[in-house]
């Protein structure tokens, strides 16, 4: 139960200004750190999704959910178990390669990677890779002794496997909109 | 018809059928202040300062059951509300707080009196606008107020720029019963899962819980806030009665059950009575009612209850499990989950149980002094004079300790005082806020010395309006409460606590334009009680009580509810 390991977050929200700092300052308040946070807008263009990943026990973690549910802003909130979720985040990797060899091997181990060459310059190589944080790891380990020059990530995003969405219409779903909005 | 931003707030105010606004005028509110001339029907009481108006607002909405409304201006008057809104958060009482802000393209500048007040409020509302287009100003403020008296209610705060307030669009007059139907509000009520009209607990759930109740043999009963704020009284009396179990009452909660009736065990928690706080280690379950669980009642949650099933009955599914952990819950609107109860319970008899916990004390007993007033002579004096349904404001200390464990409350609402967040200096204002809207009741305003020095400006307020708010000051010359924890946790010493200085409440009283009496024995309290209660006068009654009383029972933070420091 205090084990501290990572939750994934997914939460629903109206595309409007001040929202993301409704739902980061829950974290913010009980001194978490948010260790990945994606946000972008969804086929309902007012409607935006954010994907949280923290590290917690599953007591808080259930608390920041409750929490979150609370927000007039949010939609909906679902934990994705690990077992059960499509994690994905793009990295884009800016590494030195002063040399035609340099660059031949940074570009073999990039296809190993299935990661894409984006941009060549005469002293640099882009990289992006599309995966989740084991393979990023894996290919910043290869690339660190070229020398990094510069390493940016979206932050994860993640779905549910299979027909199950976020806008399941549950009980719970029912006992948190009882209280939340308007009678 | 086109109207300004401003027009269109006073309209929006009168669909809501408000008829009271408490603030203070500023640069930035400049015109909806002009605009207010133009409503006759909307009345503004100007206080000293804008905590004293969100405090009054806070306390009109939880005497009267409706929503308070408070203005001010940019900056500081926008900072000075929010000691009053976190005061009204953390007792879910619904205020709609209108602040103005500088025009749109100065924000961000550090232009003069500006401030991100939506920034700054985030925690402590339930949900807060920037209204940026004054076509949406409408819209924002019947979300507001629905947002504020809706579910589990609580503040609200609306920021609109001056400029948005001086530009005009078309607004079109609608009725309540229709603002569910458009614009945001309807949006937000399409998305949800529950039927706005008529939410229903789960029938299912009400059916285990009474189950388990039929099971129990020393079932007891939690009235929490929740029952205050749903106005269910008479469910919950009837409730109690059919199950036939013995009712602890919260500090919020007091004024949902009859403090009289038989089966109250009076206050739970860390000034709880020995009866209520036995009965909650003993009991086999125990059924709390619009009740949190705070760190004052549930002192420490592990062992709290320890031999119960709990079961939470809430409308806010976000309080489950979130201070102890619940063996069932139900979520509803407290008044309609008693109501589906009772239909389906029968009378039952917990005789053997009910002896055993009203075994115990339910009230402290305290030393008669000779030469003081003690708390408790000061209470039965006020419960004696005052009309039975006399609203009582108080402010935060062992005054309202006090109050909550030797006065009666007979009703939802009678009692305002600050339990969340415990703020010194809420009394005065709140008691404003309850006498104007309750003008035919008399409202007694119990403080300490301490509190009553952080807000008493308000005296200004209440002369002007001619309240005859009754203020009954519980001088020990001392921060009464902390004093208490040093007495018992710092070994006696005393540190910053003693107000050995001024003022002369009785001058200052007169300096203000109302009465000032000094008592020192019952029979001066009775006179003077007398006085401004038949009389219907303003007063500041200055009982002089001794330094060191303790309020008893005392449970330590943290502690297990049946190991009283002091009892």
């Amino acid at each position: 139960m205090n084990e501290i390991k990572r939750h994934t977050l997914a939460v629903l929200v109206d595309n409007e200004a001040g929202v993301l700092s409704r739902v980061a300052r829950l974290f913010s308040g009980k001194g978490y750190n948010i260790d990945s946070l994606a946000v972008g807008t969804t086929h309902d263009p007012a409607v935006s999704r954010i994907t949280i990943e923290v590290l917690t026990d599953e007591k808080q973690a259930r608390l920041i959910c409750m929490q979150l549910r609370k927000l007039i802003c949010v939609h909906s909130v679902k934990r994705l178990a690990a077992e059960h979720a499509i994690r994905r985040e793009l990295v884009l990797i800016k590494v030195s390669a002063p040399t035609h060899e340099i660059r031949n091997e940074i570009i073999q181990i990039a296809n190993i990677f299935r990661a894409s060459i984006i941009d060549v310059a005469t002293e640099s190589l882009t990289i992006a890779l599309i995966g989740d944080d084991s393979k990023a790891e894996a290919i910043q380990n290869l690339l660190d002794e070229f020398g990094i020059l510069e390493l940016v990530r979206t932050g994860m995003v993640a779905l549910e496997r299979g027909q199950y969405t976020i806008d399941e219409q549950t009980k719970e779903k029912g006992e948190f909109d009882y209280g939340k909005n308007v009678l | 018809m086109q109207m300004t931003g401003a027009q269109i707030l006073m309209e929006c105010l009168t669909e809501q059928r408000v008829d009271t606004v408490f603030g203070y005028p500023g640069g930035t509110i400049l015109h909806v202040y002009d605009e207010l001339l133009n409503y006759p029907g909307i009345r503004h009481i100007l206080t000293a300062h804008e905590q004293g108006a969100c405090h009054a607002a806070d306390g009109y909405a939880r005497s009267t059951g409706r929503v308070g409304v408070c203005f001010a201006t940019s900056g500081p008057g926008a900072t000075n509300l929010v000691t009053g809104i976190a005061t009204a958060y953390m007792d879910s009482s619904p205020v709609v707080c209108i602040t103005c802000n500088v025009d749109l393209p100065l924000l961000g500048k550090d232009s003069f009196q500006e401030v991100d007040i939506t920034g700054v409020t985030m925690p402590i509302t339930k949900c807060n606008y920037l209204v940026r287009d004054v076509s949406d100003l409408a819209d924002t403020v019947r979300e507001a107020f629905a947002i504020a008296r809706g579910g589990r209610p609580g503040p609200v705060l609306i920021d609109i720029p001056k400029n948005v307030t001086t530009a005009t669009t078309e607004y079109e007059p609608l009725s309540r019963s229709q603002h569910g139907k458009t614009g945001k509000l309807g949006q937000l009520m399409k998305r949800s899962s529950q039927d706005f009209k008529a939410p229903e607990p789960d029938y299912r759930d009400i059916d285990i819980l009474c189950d388990m109740i039929r099971a129990s043999e020393k079932p007891l009963v939690i009235c929490g806030g929740g029952v205050v704020r749903s106005r269910a009284d008479w469910e919950f009396e009837e409730f109690a009665n059919r199950i036939d179990a013995p009712v602890g009452i919260t500090v919020m909660g007091a004024g949902g059950f009859r403090g009289l009736n038989k089966l109250a065990t009076g206050l739970v928690g860390m000034h709880g009575s020995q009866a209520s706080n036995m009965a909650v280690d003993a009991c086999d379950l125990l059924i709390a009612v619009g009740c949190r669980f705070s760190d004052r009642v549930a002192l420490q949650p592990a062992s709290f209850a320890g031999n119960a099933k709990i079961v939470q009955i809430d409308i806010d599914r976000s309080e489950i499990n979130k201070n102890v952990e619940t063996a069932h819950h139900i979520i509803g609107d407290a008044k309609r989950v008693l109501q589906l109860l009772n239909e389906r319970l029968e009378q039952m008899d917990h005789t053997p149980w009910k002896d055993y916990v009203f075994s115990f004390k339910t009230v402290t007993e305290y030393d008669e002094a000779d030469d003081r007033l003690t708390p408790r002579q000061v209470l039965d004096a006020i419960a004696r004079i005052a009309p039975r349904d006399a609203i009582f404001a108080t402010d935060v200390g062992q005054h309202q300790m006090w109050a909550l464990q030797h006065l009666h409350f007979e009703y939802s609402g009678q009692l305002v005082t600050s339990g969340g967040f415990g703020t010194m200096g809420f009394g005065l204002g709140a008691a404003i806020g309850a006498q104007v809207g309750n003008p035919d009741k008399v409202v007694v305003h119990i403080t300490g010395d301490g509190s009553f020095r952080m807000n008493l400006n308000e005296l200004s307020t209440e002369q002007y309006y001619d309240l005859p708010i009754v203020t009954v000051l519980f001088n020990n010359g001392a921060l009464g409460m902390v004093r208490q924890w040093q007495t018992l946790t710092c070994n006696g010493r005393h540190s910053q606590t003693t107000l050995d200085r001024g003022p002369d409440f009785v001058k200052l009283a007169e300096a203000y334009g109302i009465a000032g009496r000094r008592v020192t024995d019952v029979e001066q309290l009775e006179a003077a009680l007398h006085e401004a209660i038949d009389g219907g006068r303003g007063m500041v009654i200055d009982c002089a009580i001794a330094t060191d009383e303790l309020v008893r029972p005392m449970v330590s933070g943290g502690g297990r509810i049946t190991e009283f420091m002091v009892d």
